[in-house]
């Protein structure tokens, strides 16, 4: 099963790394659009977290299933009302920020559900994106895959976006991670990196 | 791949030590029906309990010798090769205590009477059968099943395992159930019943002395049931407005096409299924609760709970409604139990969980080969 070595698997998701070094041992993980369940089993096998994934698609329940890992059919645009608050240590997001609809109030339901929570999403202000706009075209790049006709996005934003998001909804960003691949990126990071990650809880 | 299990045999399993049920009624001597496909491994950790409905069986998969026609009810699930894979599973299929297969019931001959139970037969609960069922588990060997399954009522039965033996069941598969029975589902068991009751040639429940069977109360509360466990999409699909005869005939006869189906389906089931098994089979879907000793906190009732779950319902379910699912999928959060759910699209209503779809058996193969792992890790 060499497609779920973890080191694989961190070498084809730079984020997942990231996340996983946030992640204490036997946490409780909510992973919101948890896609195949990759993510999830990488935290079990790397983290011995206990976690459920929501996912939406038919053939994403299967894989998750196959993967062993926990996942709820569910919309989770409808809102977590099944879910307790404080039930879990982390909530995640991974790269699915950008394709939902209701944003804000789905990051409150995050923070309600966890204690803390965590998001990734590339950067709409990386400096590819804004050269492929100065040239009038939308971007397209191995972050935004995708064509601006069949695109999942629908909210994609920058990473001063994001934070003053934060700023203006009592959101408290405790740790960023910005990287281009997977090497992290320091210097200009609203210009030179191409995804970002972000751990965060309530303020006050 | 998809082979069936070929030629079964039903066995009979006789038990003299008394079963006192939920109700406080005591039953000496009862006998069970049940039907194994499949080899129970050396350390018997590969068995699957399999749960039926109201009018399901011991007979699951495969057919008989001398019935080839006869193929068992959830032969699509179970087999060679099939979502329930019988060359890594252990099988087994049971009629409940109370049924009209085999198993000791209303129309079984009292000893202590030389007459058939009829209305004195106990009136039996989920907790009941599930301690019936344990004592076969018993007789077969299996201190632990890798799985208990089953739909609708036969889910009920699943779920009261991780409850009422929470060390013997690993994993619970609950299909197109509920916690419990909603008012409206308890409404449509009871005019069932009343169906039954009223018919004049039930005679208390003692038909049988009087030779005859309640056959129009039968095959009302039949076609009652059936139009729940079909969806009007399903239905509008299959019959639509269809005449019979092609023109109105401004009369009382069989004109659509869809009352000639429900008419046929009614006089089937009167023709083999017992009244009074009918009568038990609703009580207990309707007194099923689980929560009900727990001050009606579902998420207390789960606490005792050990098994990882598989919980699935079906989009146009109403009788069984996906909602009811999620009820049980969240007390299990609660719990922090592992439990995955899947809200299968289905056009075909309840009787969903019976039918050969392929989404719906690639969740139930992908859960089931992740079993068959642990078996061999």
């Amino acid at each position: 099963m060499s497609a779920h070595d973890p080191a694989e698997l961190a070498a084809a998701r730079p984020d997942f790394a990231a996340i996983a070094a946030w992640i204490p041992q036997g946490a409780s993980v909510l992973d919101l659009g948890c896609g195949d369940g990759s993510l999830l089993r990488y935290l079990k096998e790397t983290r011995k977290i206990r976690g459920y994934g929501v996912e939406i698609s038919d053939a994403n329940i299967v894989a998750c299933i196959r993967n062993g890992v926990n996942v709820i059919q569910s919309n989770l645009e409808s809102g977590l009302s099944g879910f307790e608050s404080n039930a879990f240590d982390y909530v995640i997001l991974s790269q699915t920020l950008q394709a939902t609809r209701h944003t804000e109030p789905l990051v409150q339901e995050m923070l309600r559900v966890g204690r803390e929570a965590i998001v990734s999403f590339p950067n709409f202000g990386h400096w590819k994106a804004r050269l492929n706009v100065l040239r009038g075209h939308m971007p397209v790049s191995d972050e935004l895959p995708y064509q601006w006709f069949d695109t999942p996005n629908v909210h994609l934003c920058t990473l001063h976006d994001f934070e003053e998001f934060c700023d203006g909804h009592r959101v408290h960003i405790l740790e960023r991670r910005v990287m281009t691949g997977d090497s992290e990126i320091r210097l200009l990071p609203n210009l030179l990196g191409s995804m970002a990650v972000y751990r965060f809880k309530r303020a006050g | 791949m998809n082979a069936s299990v070929g030629i079964v045999h039903a066995q009979r399993a006789i038990f003299d030590t008394p079963l006192t049920f939920k109700s406080g009624a005591v039953l000496p001597r009862y006998e069970l029906m049940y039907e194994t496909y499949g080899t129970l491994n050396a350390d018997k950790s590969n068995a699957i309990l399999v749960c039926h409905a109201l009018s399901g069986h011991h007979h699951v998969a495969g057919y008989y010798a001398d019935d080839p026609e006869n193929v068992g009810w959830w032969d699509t699930m179970i087999g060679p090769g099939k979502p329930v894979d019988t060359n890594k599973f252990f099988v087994v299929g049971m009629n409940n205590l109370g049924g009209c297969h085999g198993s000791t019931g209303p129309s079984s001959i009292n000893p202590a009477t030389g007459k058939p139970y009829g209305a004195s037969f106990p009136v039996v609960t989920v907790e009941d059968w599930v301690t019936s069922q344990a004592r076969l588990a018993d007789l077969l060997g299996i201190k632990q099943f890798a799985a208990i399954m089953g739909g609708s009522l036969g889910g009920m039965q699943a779920m009261q395992w991780s409850l009422s033996y929470p060390e013997r069941v690993r994993h619970v598969l609950a299909i197109a159930t509920a916690p419990h029975l909603t008012a409206e589902n308890i409404a449509f068991n009871d005019v069932a019943r009343n169906a039954i009751l009223t018919d004049p040639d039930f005679h208390g429940g003692n038909f049988y002395e009087h030779g005859v069977v309640p056959t129009r109360g039968l095959r009302l509360a039949r076609m009652l049931g059936h139009i729940t466990y079909l969806s009007d999409d399903a239905m509008a699909d299959k019959f639509g407005r269809s005449l019979r005869s092609g023109k109105l005939g401004y009369n009382y006869d069989i004109e659509f096409e869809i009352e000639s189906y429900l008419r046929y389906q009614g006089d089937k089931f009167a023709a083999y299924f017992d009244a009074n098994t009918y009568l038990l089979m609703t009580k207990a879907l309707d007194y099923f609760d689980p929560a009900r000793d727990y001050a009606d906190n579902l998420d207390k009732a789960f606490a005792a709970a050990r098994a990882d779950f598989l919980v699935l319902s079906f989009t146009t379910d109403w009788r069984f409604s996906p909602e009811r699912s999620r009820t049980i999928v969240n007390a299990l959060l609660h719990n922090r139990r592992n439990v995955s759910y899947g809200e299968i699209s289905s056009a075909h209503g309840h009787d969903s969980f019976l039918m050969q779809h392929e989404h719906y058996h690639e969740v139930m193969r992908a859960y089931l080969d992740r079993i068959a792992m642990e078996l061999s890790a």
